[in-house]
């Protein structure tokens, strides 16, 4: 009996992901053609009433993001699809557009027309090179069968999408920065406001989705709301897709109800840990996410369960580790992400990252000095408060939560007898 | 090829300065699109990096500052400023390949090039770099070679199959 669902997934596997006639024999394109008779405000109502909170990370809520985008004045704007996807342990983005491009696509015009653009922009990050000529033909396809392009289906309404690629930095994940990157730069976030939804790609008003979250758009307005909701819980509504990794026996991206639990998750999803180990703790939302005991395992997955023993959605990673690694060597190696990802240009993160690192080193080697635990977590504290942006924001995640459930492995004395 | 160079340009080639050309023009000289011509070009330079004369090349062909393009290949990851190796092996660090251990696959790649993180090998063929996640996680532990990802390398066998096909 499988506990993953097939919604937003759905058309994972039926059709040729190359070929816009494959994608049109499985009703492709409905979600277009019902959008398209509606009006920008019946379709934000739609949105609203999904309770699709942004699966980029940030959890922002789609149905006003795109109310408060279509009401922006301007009568150009731009559309923007985050497919930097670079949070470790995540790759669901992945899995959609490989799988479904098209959907993907329905997605973006859908986002246009409701907030009413007309450019759409997608952001491939380079590690997905790969995964550019798929969705190259598949814009071209749609231009030639004006489902993209100037007066989709007959209608008055014009939309073009632009493919660019990033450059391998996590930080271009960021609104801002990816815009930074589309118009060329180097990728360093801009100082609010002036808010990208006024004031972003080439200074137009500008909406920034993440691909599972424009793909979820196209589902419901293919199937219709009710369709989605019927799924989840009441708080927390319709599906989710995980990207569920690390020590399980089925690593994968899953789509999932709302409300099962972590155990479900890791055990009948994922199978359970493999080589008779044991779960020691599990991070979710990537490596900015913050980490859990295997004590609090039967906590549903639903954003405010979450919320009250101290975890995320964030991107949907899930990635499970067991005994086999030591606590302190699996913050380092997040540790090492930021430091590497840290684009250097405010003072708490560009210094906070390095410094907690040489703590951090120190534990690593058993030799920490008497105040180090004291100094890194006030570090931490700093960089949650004062950085720029979101990533030295989230970047000491993992730190924080593991000095809150795992005391030990910063106890002085224990750590010098290890 | 010495009689097709440019001025007194090694890397710089006519040869290459016209594949630039086309990249460029591809890209509608465009300087928002800066990065994906770069990135077009690196693939096409000898050892995959961006030699300087090339980033003076771009610069003046496109209207922009040097120090705009130095900015941009500084900044990113993909871009490198050093010669690497005909075929560039990441081998990822971050923290799936980490509890999945990865270090079978690090000893080994080390051990059958003779090479270590930032290096290539004498014949200019392979280059190691370290790399944060690229989304393969679900078949961790992994590296890409040229862009192409390998995943599951657990044993010896696996990881000499997978550089076994660029020789
Ligand atoms: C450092 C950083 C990296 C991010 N990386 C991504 C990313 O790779 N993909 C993504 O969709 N959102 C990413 N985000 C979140 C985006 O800023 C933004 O919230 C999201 O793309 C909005 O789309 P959504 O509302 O549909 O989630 C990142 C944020 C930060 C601060
Ligand atoms: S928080 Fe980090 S990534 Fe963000 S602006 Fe500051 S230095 Fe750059
Ligand atoms: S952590 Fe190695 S591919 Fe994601």
């Amino acid at each position: 009996m499988s506990k993953t669902v097939s919604f937003i997934t759905e058309n994972f596997g039926k059709y040729d992901p190359y070929s816009i006639d494959s994608y049109l024999s499985i009703g492709g394109f409905t979600a277009i053609k019902n959008a398209l008779a509606m009006s920008s405000n019946d379709i934000i109502e739609i949105a609203k009433k999904a309770v699709v909170k942004g699966r980029g990370g940030a959890a922002y809520d789609t149905g006003r993001k795109w109310s408060q985008a279509a009401s922006v004045p301007g009568d150009n704007k731009v559309v923007i699809c985050n497919a930097d996807e670079g949070e470790p342990c995540t790759f669901k983005d992945r899995n959609v557009i490989e799988n479904d491009p098209f959907r993907l696509l329905e997605g973006m015009v859908i986002a246009g027309y409701t907030v009413g653009a007309q450019n759409g922009y997608i952001y491939l990050r380079e590690e997905y090179r790969h995964l550019r000529s798929l969705i190259q033909n598949a814009i071209d396809q749609c231009m030639e069968k004006g489902y993209v392009g100037d007066n989709i289906m007959g209608s008055d309404f014009s939309f073009h999408i632009h493919l660019y690629s990033g450059a391998g930095a996590y930080v271009c994940g960021e609104g801002s920065t990816l815009i930074e990157s589309i118009e060329g730069k180097s990728g360093r976030p801009r100082i609010k406001p002036p808010f990208i939804k006024e004031c972003g790609l080439f200074l137009l008003p500008t909406l920034v989705n993440n691909v599972e979250t424009l793909a979820i758009a196209a589902a419901v307005l293919q199937h219709g709301v009710d369709e989605y909701i019927k799924y989840g819980t009441p708080e927390s509504p319709g599906t989710k897709i995980i990207s569920l990794a690390g020590n399980v026996k089925n690593p994968g991206a899953y789509e999932i109800p709302f409300g099962l639990t972590l155990r479900e998750i890791i055990y009948d999803i994922g199978g359970g840990i493999p080589d008779g180990h044991n779960l020691l703790l599990f991070q979710l939302g990537g490596a900015s996410g913050k980490i859990g005991p295997a004590s609090i395992i039967d906590t549903p997955y639903t954003y405010a369960d979450l919320a009250k023993q101290g975890l995320v959605v964030g991107s949907g990673g899930v990635l499970v580790v067991d005994d086999r690694t030591r606590v302190i060597d699996f913050v380092k190696s997040i540790q090492d992400f930021f430091i590497h990802e840290s684009c250097g240009k405010c003072t708490p993160c560009r210094e906070g990252n390095r410094q907690i690192a040489k703590i951090i080193d120190r534990f690593v080697a058993g030799n920490p000095k008497p105040d180090d635990l004291n100094t890194a977590e006030r570090f931490a504290n700093i960089m949650s408060n004062c950085a720029f942006c979101g990533l030295g924001e989230t970047a000491q995640s993992a730190l924080l939560t593991a000095i809150k459930h795992f005391p030990q492995e910063f106890d002085l004395e224990e750590v010098a007898v290890k | 090829m010495n009689s097709t160079e440019t001025k007194s340009f090694g890397v710089l080639t006519r040869d290459l300065a016209l594949k630039i050309d086309s990249i460029i023009e591809k890209h509608q000289s465009n300087s928002t699109k800066l990065i994906g011509i770069l990135l077009d070009i690196q693939d096409v330079v000898p050892r995959q990096y961006i030699p300087r004369e090339v980033a003076a090349y771009v610069s003046e062909k496109m209207n922009i500052p040097l120090s705009k393009t130095y900015d941009v290949i500084s900044f990113y990851a993909a871009l490198s400023d050093v010669p690497r190796a005909d075929y560039i092996i990441q081998l990822c660090d971050s923290v799936v390949c980490k509890v999945t251990d990865n270090t079978v696959l690090l000893n080994t790649i080390t051990n059958l090039l003779g090479i270590n993180e930032r290096e290539a090998t004498a014949d200019g063929k392979y280059w190691l770099e370290y790399t944060p996640c690229f989304g393969a996680c679900d078949i961790s532990p992994a590296i890409r070679i040229n862009g192409k990802v390998y995943g599951n390398l657990t044993t010896e066998d696996s990881i000499k199959a997978a550089l076994s096909q660029y020789k």
